[in-house]
């Protein structure tokens, strides 16, 4: 079977997701595309820059996948998440879930897509006109670790 | 032989996103208080830390060959 969670330096398109949530038994595919923003805040970026810890990035996608199966057990998951140089509206980030029912798969896109800002480890850097930063926006961290992961 | 991993900030501030340091034995919170002593990195108290690609707790106790990352807030999405 292909592998359905991965990191890439490539530049990513939509079909090469869908595909690999497309079978059968699906009645809806939801698909999350996350694009590179001009501006945040009213200040404006000239281009991101993506960094992963790519080995445990994709090893927590795929735990998002597993999650997601436990809660929708009908759900078949695809990623992909693009570090590098990303310029405006380039795609950062594809999810493709696809269910019986299109109910569950808007749902399950939303969890995947909030659950990649908790816990997989893809830091991005803002190039701005005077400068750069890294941006660390995550809602909550525990003592070393994200708040979910400390009840397992 | 244990392996350190820097990324993002801590990545550019460290120079290096591996470093070869002998810290078994030692709690993660011992080893961020070190780091921060050796590179001047504070903002190391505010990262996860993950042990051989799993999130640990701050009083987790290094072993052997345990690869310890240091994960500032993720912005991934």
């Amino acid at each position: 079977m292909n592998e359905r969670f991965w990191i890439t330096e490539e530049s990513v398109r939509v079909d090469d997701v869908v595909c690999l949530v497309t079978r059968r038994e699906a009645g809806a595919i939801n698909t999350f595309i996350g694009t590179v923003r001009e501006f945040t805040n009213g200040k404006k970026t000239l281009f991101l820059e993506y960094q992963a810890y790519k080995s445990m990035a994709e090893k927590k996608l795929r735990q998002i996948g597993d999650e997601i199966k436990q809660k929708w057990p009908e759900a078949e998951t695809a990623i992909v998440h693009r570090v590098g140089r990303l310029d405006i509206s380039d795609i950062a980030v594809i999810i493709a879930v696809s269910t019986p029912h299109r109910n569950d798969s808007y749902e399950a896109s939303r969890y995947a897509i909030e659950r990649i800002k908790e816990i997989v480890p893809i830091w991005k850097k803002e190039h701005w006109e005077d400068g750069e930063e890294w941006i660390g926006n995550q809602k909550q961290t525990l003592q070393g670790v994200p708040a979910r992961e400390e009840s397992e | 032989m244990n392996q350190l991993l820097f990324f993002a900030e801590l990545k550019d501030k460290v120079g290096s996103e591996s470093v070869k340091l002998d810290v078994s034995g030692k709690t993660v919170l011992e080893v961020k208080s070190m780091v921060n002593d050796t590179y001047g990195v504070n903002k190391i108290s505010e990262s996860m830390v993950a042990i051989n690609e799993e999130f640990v707790t701050k009083e987790t106790i290094i072993q052997k060959n345990d690869t310890i990352a240091f994960i500032p807030p993720v912005s991934g999405g």
